[in-house]
């Protein structure tokens, strides 16, 4: 029978933790966001044309990608560090030795992960909006699919937790994968703008689907058709969930 | 008396790297009894207690806990057992009550403010309960460990060195501790190598070493199977040879014939009522000593023999 308040426990456990150290975990995404918008949308935007971007302004053009860009970093690593921390403490024990199955632990550490970084979206979203206006065409979808993408890469940060045994492993994968990726995959422009072969090798980052996905729910238009960025999303949930089954059916990483 | 809480039987575990911690373990612990598991260290202690509380997986063998199979209902039996590991691990910059309450949600118990209270004030922590974890004593710490250990009331607790690294006092205290669990009806099994805890609070002894439990007995039976008395006479003048009339002593001549030594008695007084007798009836056959020293055998030793003992029989 699923322990659901041992998965409730380790939920308040980790936002706890969170709210503990909420002035640096709020405060420093949403300067970074804002730093963009002024630095790029705004400054440098403004020399822009803006027919290049779907008729809208390029702060607006911007903003999902910033979102998607904290939603990526927030949930990684907020996942990672999470179970990270008492493997690295050694207070696994507790999580190991108690009435706790793979669906309570993944419960309680990914679906804090998701809460933060959802959390920290909307404060930015609602931030961006000081400094430009943007519109959210399709706000419903435009909330299941920050969802999706918040819990697929709160699971990608949760196997990195598993996997790392330090704490340089835990950086690795976010700062040399996750972050150039999100930089090339149409944050700050979009691919019709590169020249050939550049815009057909951005195709093959996955992080621009995810991208022009949540852009298309700003907007109505993108690079890529909404489908295949949804179909893209989904199925890098389905692979990381099939990646934390097999971890736990082999046990790996936590118990010997 | 005698009714089984946990049940191992040949369980063996050979970690990744070729290590046998664990060569077949059978071991029986009774409900509401207080068992000391003594081992040098590498023995295969804490493997035995991660293998019973979930933290390794044996490789082979069988745990039954409160009569199941812990393999199978795991979630069953982890509720009722308690674990306090060595070290201390825990988030140090959560506040102590929190920690507590976070323990008992995690077994699957509701929450229960009175329960947290007595048990952070059985501990004397309830005045530091709002303080963060790392600015305790080394002490409170452990005593923190505890309380997490006893949240979720388990009716199991395994104490692996639950005072290795503390000083005398807190030592004692911790006995209080184990002592007030115990009557409270929780059976525990502490591991440990000083062989003075080991004395001061089991009902029953375990020694372990090299994975394999070497003996499992009353320690009160172990002291009197075992245990032996030590006694050395400094003579005034140096003895060729052993005097006949004390041929059927269990006694050698040491330091060129100036130390004569008894060693022998079997833990019931045998040994005190020999050497007694020595000491009178030397002076009769104008045997003079100048000194005498006479030594109960402990734990410790018995422990030091057994291991030796054991380490030899591997060689041989």
């Amino acid at each position: 029978m699923m322990n659901w308040r041992g998965a409730i426990a380790i939920l308040k456990h980790e936002l706890a933790r969170f709210f503990r150290t909420a002035f640096g975990s709020i405060l420093s995404p949403v300067l970074t966001t804002s730093l963009y918008i002024v630095v790029f949308g705004a400054a440098i935007g403004g020399q822009m044309d803006p027919s290049q971007f779907g008729g809208a302004s390029y702060g607006a053009f911007i903003v999902p990608g910033l979102i998607m860009l904290t939603l990526l970093s927030e949930s990684t690593s907020n996942a990672s560090f999470g179970i990270y921390m008492p493997k690295f403490t050694g207070a696994i024990y507790e999580l190991l030795s108690a009435p706790v199955g793979v669906a309570e632990t993944i419960l309680g550490f990914v679906g804090a992960a998701v809460l933060k970084s959802l959390i920290i979206s909307a404060i930015i979203l609602v931030t961006a909006r000081i400094f430009v206006d943007y519109e959210i065409a399709h706000p419903l979808l435009a909330v299941g699919y920050v969802v999706m993408v918040a819990a697929s890469f709160a699971l990608f940060g949760f196997i990195i937790g598993l996997w790392a045994d330090g704490f340089e492993k835990l950086q690795i994968v976010p700062l040399l994968i996750l972050m150039p990726l999100t930089f090339l995959g149409g944050t700050f422009y979009s691919v019709q703008m590169l020249a050939e072969p550049w815009s057909t090798v951005a195709q093959f980052n996955p992080i621009f689907y995810l991208i022009n996905g949540l852009r298309w729910t700003f907007t109505g238009s993108a690079d890529v058709p909404i489908g295949v960025a949804f179909g893209f999303t989904l199925a890098f949930l389905v692979l990381c969930v099939a990646v934390i089954a097999w971890i736990f059916r082999t046990g790996w990483c936590l118990r010997e | 008396m005698s009714e089984p809480i946990l049940e191992i039987r040949g369980l063996e575990k050979t970690y990744k790297g070729g290590t046998k911690a664990l060569a077949g373990v059978d071991l029986t612990i009774n409900k509401g009894e207080i068992f000391a598991l003594l081992g040098p260290n590498g023995a295969g202690k804490t493997t035995l207690i991660g293998a019973v509380c979930g933290l390794v997986n044996p490789t082979g063998g069988s745990i039954h806990a409160f009569g199941q199979d812990t393999a199978k209902s795991w979630r069953e039996a982890r509720r009722k057992i308690g674990l306090v590991p060595q070290e201390l691990s825990f988030d140090m910059f959560d506040k102590v009550i929190r920690q507590v309450r976070y323990s008992r949600g995690m077994f699957g118990c509701p929450p229960d403010e009175a329960r947290i209270e007595q048990v952070l004030r059985s501990l004397s922590l309830w005045d530091k309960r709002d303080a963060a974890i790392r600015e305790l004593s080394g002490g409170m710490k452990r005593r923190v460990m505890i309380a997490k250990a006893l949240a979720h009331d388990p009716e199991l607790l395994f104490l692996d060195e639950p005072t290795a690294g503390v000083d005398v006092e807190l030592r004692r205290d911790m006995w209080r501790q184990i002592d007030a669990l115990r009557a409270a009806g929780v059976t525990i099994i502490l591991t440990t190598h000083y062989i003075e805890e080991a004395e001061e609070m089991a009902d029953r002894v375990g020694v372990i070493n090299k994975g394999r439990i070497l003996l499992v007995d009353d320690k009160d039976a172990i002291m009197a199977k075992l245990g032996r008395t030590e006694a050395h006479f400094t003579l005034a003048e140096p003895l060729a040879k052993i005097p006949a009339d004390f041929l059927d002593y269990p006694i050698t001549l040491e330091d060129g014939g100036t130390h004569l030594i008894y060693r022998g008695g079997d833990g019931t007084g045998k040994g005190k009522r020999e050497v007694a007798e020595l000491a009178q009836r030397l002076p009769g056959l104008g045997i003079a000593y100048t000194g005498l020293e006479t030594r109960e055998s402990t734990l410790e030793d018995i422990f030091v023999d057994l291991v030796e003992q054991g380490a030899q029989e591997q060689a041989a």
